[in-house]
């Protein structure tokens, strides 16, 4: 562990020393490297059970879930049970007015979702919010069973059989870009199957991920912000210890209700993606369990540390695609490796780093104590 | 030269601390930076309060269910003094230190803070109106690093939302870096300079008392309330933290304190208040509650029969 560790951390020091536009044009290529995974198709990471692009966009699409849960979860301590709720309401609001109830274009679509599941965060939250720990929990794990079954039973959502003919983004058709195959470690360019840039249609699901993608990067940038000013720390200082936040001047109740509207936002978001690559939902698509996988995902990870719920989020949707072979056993597998995580490293794969900084302040004292005892 | 000065052992609670071996624990003491007090952490709306009653505690009774926690307590805090609150385990001090700061509401009584009724102020609030606390038992956010603590205190007086936070408006860097003059200011007077990025649960546990102290500090407060900042010092380390609070009071802060040790009271204290069973027992100079009759038998002499 510690080799690793080390590992990473000679590698973190030496990408420091590198000039500034060196270290942006390494990130771009890594950048472009990610949006190009389903074109390059990695011999390693591609599926060959299920569709890579598919499987990419589910990363991707999971990505943003975990990150909005991560607001509630790993900023602001909230254990939301019902994380299901808001990606459902998120859906199904594209749903109606996209295809059910009106015809409205998807660029209005997604706002019109971030703006209903918002609200309905705040719906939820007001009341419920008041009530802590194992209470909040089991409020919320009701709201996602509420929220499925109303969708089952209304009428006005058509019920079990759900909505189909979910309007897909415009597509501007500009080229045709060709895969890449491999045998085994050698490339082909693969000229049968191509990606139309972009053309969004539902044999090709390369162009849902980039554009989810996007939205992965944007949220992350909006998520940075957040948690760097006194709304970040606002609610870190809530989770840490509520009464003790109060009494040092923050208005917890509503900062709590923003964490909440917020992740709701992003769950919605996410939600009206899953929507409009579908475009076919029903109530089926939206049960308990995904809410529990969400949570995993946040806990996986690393609760409070976006880049580690994000790997999380992909970890988890790409590998029981990998390992599709392996079919039932999958999942015998995932549960033995969950409690393998919770009893060696409870704090998540990738923790918050500011615990990271606060070792390496640790080593520098360390050194300063060596040195000091070399020269005595 | 080693330095064997009680002084230049620092901020370390030896008995936190004692895990160490000898050596490397003497060395730790000498990287640990001590309390800068010639540091201004004075702020305008604090120092330039007029002088008079700060905070009117008036005829104030709780009760929880059948038990009377306190029972018709009346005192008041004169602006720039420093009043100890004492009395026996069970008295009612730290009740009182929540009835004050909006914790719990008293069931007849009111509190007055600068001539206002607090009322059904939440604590947020009553924080913002300029009185601070520390707690008995420590309670800082303990995943956060020493800087962040403070910054949260200093957000108290803090008005981004998410709107300012999202866009960086002017606000947010004005308020951001404001917060941070003021977290170093506070980091160099309490001497946790060296600890800002550490997590406050790693800090030793002397550092973690003086830290809640900064946090409080940060918010602007008026009145600082202290309930029981030097439990768990040896008597050196004691004396420090009451030669640095006398420093704090002189920079133009109020200060309320709670303390079990009578001498330590008696030697910083302008006037104290004695509670017992939920009721006020005496008040007065300290030479005055040194004493007082009914102190001595009700404080002094519980304290003798018990040890």
């Amino acid at each position: 562990m510690n080799a690793v560790r080390n590992f990473f951390h000679s590698i973190r020091v030496r990408l420091g020393k590198l000039p500034r536009w060196a270290q942006l044009v390494l990130w771009g290529l890594v950048v472009l490297l990610v949006y190009l995974l389903p074109i390059i198709n990695p011999p390693f990471l591609t599926t060959t059970g299920s569709d890579f692009g598919a499987v990419l966009f589910s990363c991707a699409m999971y990505s943003l879930v975990a990150i909005g849960l991560n607001i509630v979860i790993g900023y602001a301590g909230l254990l939301d049970l019902g994380y299901i709720g808001f990606f459902a309401i998120g859906a199904y609001t594209v749903g109606m007015l996209g295809s059910a109830h009106a015809t409205l274009p998807l660029i209005l679509l997604v706002p019109a979702a971030i703006v209903v599941t918002m609200i309905s965060g705040v719906l939820l939250g007001a009341p419920t919010l008041r009530v802590r720990g194992d209470y909040l929990a089991i409020v919320t794990l009701g709201f996602g069973e509420i929220v499925r079954l109303v969708l089952v039973n209304s009428g006005w959502t058509n019920g079990s059989r759900g909505i189909s003919n979910i309007p897909t983004p415009p597509s501007i058709e500009l080229f045709d870009i060709p895969h890449i195959s491999w045998q085994g470690l050698t490339a082909f360019v693969d000229l049968e199957t191509t990606t139309t840039f972009l053309k969004f249609s539902v044999t090709d699901s390369v162009p849902y991920y980039w554009l989810t993608l996007t939205l992965v990067f944007i949220v992350l940038f909006l998520d940075w912000l957040m948690q760097n000013s006194r709304v970040g720390r606002a609610w870190e200082a809530t989770r840490e210890d509520e009464d003790a936040a109060e009494l040092m001047g923050v208005p917890t109740f509503r900062f709590k209700l923003l964490a909440f509207a917020t992740g709701a936002a992003i769950g919605g978001l996410s939600g009206a993606m899953f929507a409009t690559k579908q475009q076919f939902i029903n109530p089926e698509n939206f049960t308990i369990i995904y809410s529990v996988l969400f949570v995993a995902m946040v806990v996986v990870g690393g609760q409070g540390n976006r880049w580690g719920v994000v790997f999380a989020a992909v970890l988890l949707t790409w590998a029981p695609e990998k390992f599709r072979f392996l079919a039932d056993g999958r999942f015998f597998l995932f549960g033995i490796l969950l409690m393998a995580l919770a009893i060696f490293r409870p704090q998540g794969l990738i923790p918050p780093k500011r615990t990271v900084r606060a070792r390496k302040a640790e080593e520098e004292e360390t050194e300063i104590l060596e040195e000091g005892h070399a020269h005595a | 030269m080693p330095d064997t000065t009680p002084g230049a052992l620092g901020s370390h609670d030896e008995a936190h601390d004692g895990a160490h071996d000898g050596s490397r624990s003497a060395r730790r003491e000498d990287i640990v930076t001590n309390p800068d007090t010639s540091v201004d952490i004075s702020v305008e709306e604090v120092t330039d309060l007029p002088p008079g009653k700060m905070l009117e505690v008036d005829d104030v009774t709780l009760r929880f269910g059948g038990v009377t926690a306190l029972d018709g307590v009346s005192f008041h805090i004169n602006t720039g003094e420093i009043l100890g609150l004492i009395g026996p385990n069970g008295a009612g001090k730290t009740t009182c230190f929540n009835v004050m700061t909006g914790v719990y509401q008293p069931t007849s009584g009111g509190v007055r803070f600068m001539g206002e009724p607090l009322g059904r102020r939440k604590k947020f609030e009553i924080t913002k109106l300029g009185i601070a606390r520390t707690f008995q038992n420590i309670r800082l956010f303990h995943n956060m690093t020493a800087l962040e603590n403070i910054l949260v205190g200093a957000d108290a007086h803090h008005s981004t939302g998410m709107a300012s936070a999202l866009l960086r408006l002017p606000k947010h860097r004005r308020e951001e870096a404001e917060g941070m003059d003021r977290a170093h200011e506070l980091l160099k007077f309490m001497g946790l300079e060296r600890r800002a990025d550490e997590l406050a649960r790693n800090l030793p546990y002397g550092d973690q008392r003086r830290l809640e102290i900064a946090r409080a500090l940060a918010t602007n407060p008026k009145l600082l309330c202290l309930d029981e900042p030097a439990a768990g010092f040896n008597p050196a380390e004691k004396v420090r933290l009451m030669e640095l609070i006398q420093t704090i009071r002189e920079q133009g802060y109020t200060v309320l304190l709670i303390e079990h040790d009578m001498r330590l009271v008696m030697g910083v204290t302008d006037r104290i208040v004695v509670l017992e069973f939920g009721k006020k027992i005496a008040e007065g100079l300290p030479a005055e509650i040194r004493d007082n009759p009914a102190v001595i038998a009700a404080y002094l002499g519980v304290d003798e029969s018990a040890s």
